[in-house]
């Protein structure tokens, strides 16, 4: 991770451009318990809604070893290479 | 019981001023809260009811992050507990906090026995166990069926973006103050600078807290000193946000006092620089350095004095532009407005060879001492501009040639010019100096050269550019007027002379100026005190 110090007015929040949004969810999506209590129920949820509404999209469980800070490195990496999607549950 | 680590000591004071110290030699309890936290609203009334319990053997203190809030917990709660300022968020740092309530219990040394965050009814009964096995004294009764088994904490105000960072840098001592960007494994780091659109186009040097820190100590001044207010966003620039640009620019330390001292002359209403930014003539900060600093710090006036090549040169003049676009706002595309632009934009800096003339140089013409060095910004529009004569033997002729190519500047009908720079070479300057003439001798001889009667500076069928017949009125101008001759420029004070170039050459060099005065930018010259 490199750090950099910000050389503008910081006026503007420093933020990265969305990727442009499909038309459709195929493929894999990822679904992503940050560990607050209870985002698994919601998952759990949204994954039942998921198979219902979109069969043909498979679902993939991970989860982050702790809310307090981002995911890890390799975490990430294995989500962006094993989905077209994310969701990511904050729960509380 | 055995202690694995020991709690950071600290001290704090109530709202009262009333000082307490940890570790204290008793037992204590320490209670980090947040007033806005729901789950240290949720415990309150425990943490008061323990402190009454224990508080006679034990320090049951709650430590509050912010100094209102404690006075409207005390307050909502009718707390006696001891409610210790934590404003600063100090011990909220040093102990790593990321969640309250936090809770930790301590034995009289310091030593940590046990610690917890949120709320978790398992955790308090077990702190309570603890503590009355500590002091003698029975644990308080508390009506455990009206609190839930355990609550999630809330964000501790330590690790709020904005308080992180300075919390971060003061406890490292550090100068750094600003935002910090995080920049992911997988991203490249210069992608990402030009996503951000943080570039002049270039690649710049990553503005690491290492390398502005190392930046930072070329000068003495204060990293949080406001430097000047920058358009034409209108932003306060500090001298860190400098150095962060003065980094990316590909600046070393010593020239730092050098940009910091343009910046405060780019920045007056003199100069005027939204304007000079703005003009779709495509107006920029032309970067004159004087003194004793060009060899300190390597700035070249010689052989390719005007052009790239040379770190000191480029590097200031970038880091400037750079402070203009990121800091001040001034973007191609927004309040920049150039209709071709110029690429003087990326940079444009030089020093003049003060030695080689036998003239005062321009700093000292200008009301400065010889031994200080010396800013100069000039709001070029255009330029260099090749004055080429390999001809002329004398001073008159080659002050001829001069004058009749710079009545070409911006357009040779457009006499009653203001500021304008002349950089002389040093062969043309050896052909003047042949008849040892002074600068107000050569500014006469350009002002004669270009001289020319009004009837050929009129608008007329060839030209719609040049003076209006319609200022002379029904019956135009007369015979006498027609024939009166006009110098190029309207005061010989503004030819701008300097001297700079490599001794083999016989070209000299002009840089046209935007709407120069006080209607428009005036040139500006600042004494660099760190030099």
């Amino acid at each position: 991770m490199v750090q950099i110090l910000d050389p503008t007015d910081e006026r503007v929040p420093v933020k990265r451009e969305l990727t442009p949004r499909p038309e459709a969810i195929t493929g894999t999506v990822g679904f992503l318990d940050i560990s607050k209590p209870r985002g698994n129920v919601l998952l759990d949820r949204l994954e039942v809604l998921f198979n219902e509404r979109l069969p043909e999209v498979e679902v993939k469980r991970y989860a982050k070893p702790t809310f307090t800070k981002p995911a890890p490195e390799d975490l990430r990496r294995k989500i962006a290479e094993e989905c077209g999607f994310v969701i990511e549950a904050l729960a509380d | 019981m055995a202690t694995e680590t020991s709690l950071r000591p600290f001290t704090l004071s109530d709202a009262a001023g009333t000082d307490y110290s940890f570790p204290s030699g008793r037992p204590a309890l320490l209670c980090v809260v947040h007033e806005e936290c729901q789950t240290c609203a949720l415990s309150m009334p425990l943490i008061e009811a323990t402190h009454r319990a224990f508080g006679s053997a034990v320090d049951v203190w709650a430590i509050g992050q912010d100094s209102p809030g404690n006075t409207t917990l005390i307050e909502r709660h009718n707390l006696t507990i001891p409610m210790l300022d934590d404003d600063a968020l100090a011990v909220s740092f040093a102990y790593d906090l990321d969640t309250v309530p936090a809770i930790f219990l301590a034995d009289g040394n310091g030593g940590e026995l046990q610690s917890f965050i949120g709320f978790g009814k398992e955790d308090w009964q077990s702190v309570h166990a603890a503590m009355a096995s500590l002091s003698g004294v029975a644990v308080p009764e508390v009506d455990w069926s009206a609190y839930p088994e355990s609550r999630p904490g809330c964000g501790s105000r330590s690790v709020e973006p904005g308080i992180a960072e300075r919390l971060i840098a003061e406890s490292e001592g550090s100068p750094l103050r600003a935002r910090r960007v995080e920049i992911g494994e997988q991203d490249d780091i210069h992608e990402f600078l030009y996503d951000q659109d943080l570039t002049d186009g270039l690649p710049v040097v990553p503005p690491t807290p290492e390398r502005v820190l190392r930046m930072l100590g070329g000068t003495k001044r204060d990293a949080q000193e406001e430097v000047a207010v920058v358009p034409p966003n209108m932003a306060p620039v500090t001298v860190e946000k400098v150095a962060i640009n003065a980094v990316m620019a590909g600046c070393k330390p010593e020239y730092l006092p050098v940009v910091l001292t343009a910046i405060e002359a780019m920045c007056t209403d003199e100069f005027n620089i939204h304007g000079v930014s703005a003009t779709t003539m495509g107006a920029t900060p032309m970067m004159l350095i004087n003194g004793p600093i060009r060899d300190k710090i390597g700035l070249n006036y010689q052989l390719g004095a005007l052009g790239p090549g040379h770190r000191a040169n480029s590097a200031i003049g970038r880091a400037v532009r750079l402070v203009l676009r990121n800091v001040g706002g001034g973007k191609p595309g927004g309040t920049e407005r150039s209709t071709l632009s110029n690429p003087a934009k990326l940079a444009l800096c030089f020093a003049e060879w003060e030695e080689r003339a036998p003239w005062d140089p321009y700093h000292v013409e200008h009301g400065f001492e010889p031994e200080d060095s010396v800013v100069t910004l000039f709001a070029a529009t255009g330029g260099p501009t090749m004055i080429v004569d390999q001809a002329s033997r004398d001073a008159r002729q080659i002050g001829g040639t001069i004058g009749m190519a710079m009545e070409a500047v911006a357009h040779p009908k457009a006499h009653g010019a203001s500021d304008t720079f002349l950089v002389l070479c040093p062969e043309h300057l050896d052909t003047l100096q042949t008849n040892g003439w002074t600068k107000d001798e050569l500014r006469a001889r350009i002002q004669e050269a270009s001289s020319r009667p009004l009837r050929d500076l009129l608008q007329d069928e060839d030209s719609g550019a040049g003076i209006p017949i319609g200022r002379f009125g029904d019956d135009g101008p007369s015979e006498e007027q027609l024939d009166r001759l006009i110098p190029k420029f309207a005061d010989p004070s503004s030819i701008h002379i300097v001297v700079a170039g490599s001794d083999a050459g016989k070209f000299s060099s002009v840089f046209q100026g935007w709407a120069t005065g006080p209607r428009g930018s005036q040139i500006v010259s600042r004494k660099i005190e760190e030099a």
